[in-house]
């Protein structure tokens, strides 16, 4: 294999990745943009619908391609019962202690999922035609690896169509832009709020179906890993964007990708690539690469 | 003691101030006035370093023959040079007590090391007493002697503004800058703060440099007072002088 | 002042009682409750280092795994027998400066201790000034670099193997030892000016900083100290435990100690000491709920993940019931001075 076709390999997988962690960092930075909390237990969601899509496919009669749209609403769903019972009660609290509750949630949902799922792995139960190896000129990529991006962007078209042409979309970013204002406007903020965490928990479940597609190994623990980057992916984005999520996303699944292929002495420190990255951009431009800074006043 | 040169404070598209001069001389009190929004807040933040202002300089001197340009240094360095301030809108450390908050004022001046207070050594503790009985002495003086155990957030509003002012005084400043001291006052309560004002002026040989709404008062104890519009000096100089002022009457009928 | 001196007899009185209390229970409970009452002066060392930083001094930090991973193996690579070392590093030899080392207990926590709040001071430094949840990850972000670190420096740390046959210097007598100084220190430097100057600092950094508060010095400084006690706390363990790999150091360990001050009480010092043994115990306590038991006529099935399923409850509850209340503080009870 040449070094350019193994380079596009490379390229499809470091897209492919980045489009799941852009998918997840999407919910961090919506919930993020209007409550102003890292949402941690984000990246169990993921893996609570990851979980849902495998029991969804083995254990009911429901055709596969249903339950890959089944088990993301159950999720969605999930998110909204998670934020009214850790975050609602909280609203008005400091910061502090609503990332403490959410830091609660996390472990919670991470050990209800040892308690129900069981603590060892399981295999994700990839439908053939997600799963098998095509050679495009010599170079072979699994078909997943494609399908990830194409299924991500359509998201995304979904996404920006939500939010810039209908009426909840755009009360949801009036009230990330400025809350108070927002909420004397007459906007139903419980109604939105619970709306933002149906639908980040709704694209993290998507781009769970598809990791384990990706990745088909299945564990409790398996969200914490793809949360905290995908959290990064946010801030290097800037977080409260959208926009800035996605290309944060991309930028992280690329970067981390290629410097395994480049530096393969590297490849265990795969994991802290992603807070290298983190802590270099809070310290250069914390407010993010499209983000926008602003002053306390005083 | 205090220069202003040329001061220009942008957030930005807002000019917040605007090319501004002013000086405060050694032993002053000197009223910064104009209406809402006027900037006057924002050239007390600059002078104190919460923002570092778009151009301009200021110069502080503290005692003869001492220069220092204000700009670029960081507010607690600034403290330590002799300028303190009151806010505004209430910054009291809410949850401790009365006392404490004024104790901290003082820590900028303690001189042992973060050890000798852990094993409290005598250095350290001799340092403490000092420092223990300032504050007591001020709380004596503004009167709130007997809430000293009481939670900073629990005061009315009036003795949290008091307590603002003991604390500021607890750092040893040369020059105090003091933000609306009177907002939310009444006519009592205004009338004596003018006169703790200039008390605590004599005594603790400070310089004044006031933002204050309440006329009676600025004009009352200002030697000199600069008018501030839109970010943009429209006059100075002593209080009849500003108060006959056309373009003061018009800022201020115009903002109604 | 009569107040104080009341406190200060109390607080002798409460010493003397844990003194014989733990020589009682050194002298006639067994191994395995002993093991738990070495837990509970660890946690109660590592529930106030937190404190100091999150509730004193207001900064949101999630990387004590980090640094009391640090101090676990500065214990030990530094107490480890010559010869245990060549037995765990069989895979690749330790670094040669390494391999013939073997100081005493005391040393090496001490080593612990300052490795570790260097470490902190290195960290702190260009990440205090974050706002409080870009801190909390910053610092749980330096917690894994460590943990991945550590798993990767094959001749440094033995890599993912871990080691095995720490010497168990730790006792009841180093554990709680060190749990008390700990106790005092933070008791001191909370009462002193330099205390208050932190919680100013939580309280509102802007009016701190305008009283002339140095804000990077002093949360540096409350940050190296809550790391050096964590790195001699992570060194208690590994000596404790006999065998550590760097996946006992994840964010879960971190939660365990958050769960200890919530509990206790963002800035209380007592309450952090009570509710570390609590948690301490009540960990073992239900562990009943992640493993069968056997009561000889019947077997009780246990749920693994159960009993970390009770603690985030018991957390979400806790932060839910107490609400704007978790940062406040009894009135007035730290105003002693020096007066006489
Ligand atoms: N941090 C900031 N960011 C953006 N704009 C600011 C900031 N601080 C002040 N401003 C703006 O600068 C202008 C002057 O504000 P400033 O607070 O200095 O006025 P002021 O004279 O103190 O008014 P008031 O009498 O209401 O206290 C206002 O338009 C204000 O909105
Ligand atoms: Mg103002």
């Amino acid at each position: 294999m040449g070094s350019i076709s193994l380079f596009l390999q490379h390229l499809a997988n470091g897209i492919s990745l980045g489009s799941l962690y852009a998918l997840i960092a999407i919910g961090y930075t919506m919930v993020y943009g209007i409550l102003r909390l890292i949402n941690f237990a984000h990246g169990d969601i993921f893996m609570l619908g990851v979980y849902l899509t495998y029991f969804g496919v083995l254990y009911t009669s429901i055709p596969w391609w249903l339950v890959f749209a089944i088990a993301p609403a159950v999720t969605g769903l999930v998110g909204i019962l998670l934020e009214a019972v850790a975050y609602k009660p909280l609203r008005e609290s400091p910061r502090i202690t609503i990332l403490i509750s959410a830091i609660g949630a996390s472990f919670l949902l991470q050990n209800l999922g040892i308690v129900f799922f069981g603590g060892r792995p399981r295999a994700f139960p990839v439908p053939r035609i997600l799963n098998h190896v095509v050679k495009v000129r010599g170079v072979s990529i699994n078909v997943i690896t494609f399908i990830i991006p194409v299924v991500t962007i359509l998201l995304l078209i979904g996404l920006s169509y939500f939010i810039t042409k209908t009426k909840t979309g755009l009360a949801m970013r009036a009230l990330s832009r400025d809350y108070e204002t927002a909420s004397l406007m007459g906007i139903d903020i419980n109604r939105i709020i619970s709306i933002t965490f149906f639908m980040g928990s709704f694209l993290a479940a998507m781009g769970g179906i598809m990791w384990g597609a990706r990745y088909p190994q299945l564990m409790p623990l398996m969200g914490v890993m793809p949360g905290l980057k995908s959290f990064i992916a946010a801030v290097v984005g800037g977080i409260g964007n959208i926009a800035g999520a996605v290309v944060g996303g991309f930028l992280l699944g690329l970067g981390e990708i290629m410097l395994v292929a480049l530096l393969p002495r590297l490849t265990g420190y795969r994991d802290a690539f992603a807070f290298v990255v983190l802590i270099i951009i809070l310290l250069v431009k914390p407010s993010g690469l499209m983000g926008s800074g602003q002053t306390e006043k005083v | 003691m205090l220069r202003i040169e040329n001061l220009t404070m942008q957030f930005g598209g807002v000019v917040a101030c605007s090319g501004l001069t002013a000086e405060v001389k050694p032993g002053q009190i000197v009223g910064l006035i104009g209406p809402n929004g006027a900037g006057k807040t924002t050239v007390f933040n600059v002078i104190t370093g919460v923002y570092k202002p778009t151009a301009g300089r200021i110069t502080f001197s503290p005692r003869e023959g001492e220069q220092y340009q204000l700009v670029g240094l960081s507010p607690d360095h600034i403290a330590k040079l002799g300028i303190c301030r009151t806010f505004q809108n209430i910054r009291l450390f809410s949850e401790l007590s009365v006392l404490d908050n004024v104790f901290i004022g003082s820590h900028l001046r303690l001189r042992s090391s973060v050890f000798s207070s852990v094993l409290r050594l005598p250095r350290y503790t001799a340092e403490e007493k000092e420092h223990y009985e300032k504050s007591l002495y001020l709380l004596e003086k503004i009167g709130l002697q007997d809430f000293r155990d009481e939670k900073a957030n629990s005061l009315p509003y009036g003795m949290q503004r008091r307590l603002e002012m003991a604390r500021a005084l607890a750092t040893n400043p040369k020059l105090l800058l003091l933000d609306e001291p009177a907002a939310g006052m009444n006519p009592q309560e205004t009338l004596e703060l003018t006169e703790f004002i200039q008390e605590i002026k004599e005594e603790f040989e400070l310089t004044v440099f006031l933002i204050e709404h309440h006329m009676e008062v600025v004009m009352e104890i200002s030697e000199k007072i600069y008018v501030l519009d839109h970010g943009v000096l429209i006059a100075e100089g002593s209080p009849s002088e500003v108060q006959s002022n056309d373009k003061v009457i018009e800022a201020y009928l115009g903002v109604g | 002042m009569r107040d104080k001196q009341r406190t200060d007899l109390a607080a002798l009185l409460a010493l003397v009682c844990a003194v014989v209390a733990l020589f009682l229970a050194n002298k006639y409970l067994d191994d395995y409750k002993i093991r738990i009452i070495n837990l509970s002066g660890i946690y109660v060392t590592l529930g106030l280092s937190m404190n100091l930083i999150n509730g004193f001094t207001g900064l949101f930090s999630l990387g004590h795994a980090g640094f009391m991973a640090v101090g676990a193996y500065t214990v030990a690579l530094l107490t480890m027998p010559i010869s245990m070392k060549e037995m765990n590093f069989f895979f690749q030899p330790i670094v040669p400066w390494l391999a013939n080392v073997e100081v005493g207990f005391l040393p090496a926590l001490l080593a612990a201790g300052l490795i570790s709040a260097f470490l902190g001071v290195l960290i702190g430094a260009p990440v205090l000034r974050l706002r409080d949840d870009y801190l909390a990850i910053a610092t749980l972000g330096f917690a894994e670099i460590i943990r991945v670190v550590f798993t990767n420096t094959q001749s440094l740390t033995n890599g993912a193997l871990g080691l095995k046959g720490i010497p168990n210097y730790t006792n009841i007598w180093w554990s709680w030892g060190v749990a008390f100084i700990t106790v005092w220190f933070v008791t001191s430097l909370i009462r002193g000016s330099y205390g208050k100057a932190f919680m100013a600092i939580r309280e509102d950094e802007v009016a701190a900083q305008a009283m002339g508060i140095n804000l990077f010095k002093h949360k540096v400084m409350s940050f190296a100290f809550a790391s050096f006690f964590a790195g001699v706390a992570g060194g208690l363990l590994a000596s404790l435990l006999g065998t550590i790999d760097p996946n006992m150091f994840r964010i879960t360990l971190t939660f365990n100690i958050l769960l200890i001050v919530v509990l206790g009480g963002l800035s209380r010092i007592t309450g952090t000491v009570i509710s570390a043994v609590v948690v301490t115990v009540m960990m073992e306590a239900l562990r009943f709920l992640d493993e069968s038991i056997n009561l000889g006529f019947i077997e009780i099935k246990g749920v693994p993940g159960m009993r970390m399923v009770v603690f985030s409850i018991i957390l979400i509850l806790v932060v839910i019931v107490r609400k704007a209340g978790l940062m406040t503080r009894l009135k007035g009870r730290e105003s002693s001075y020096a007066e006489n």
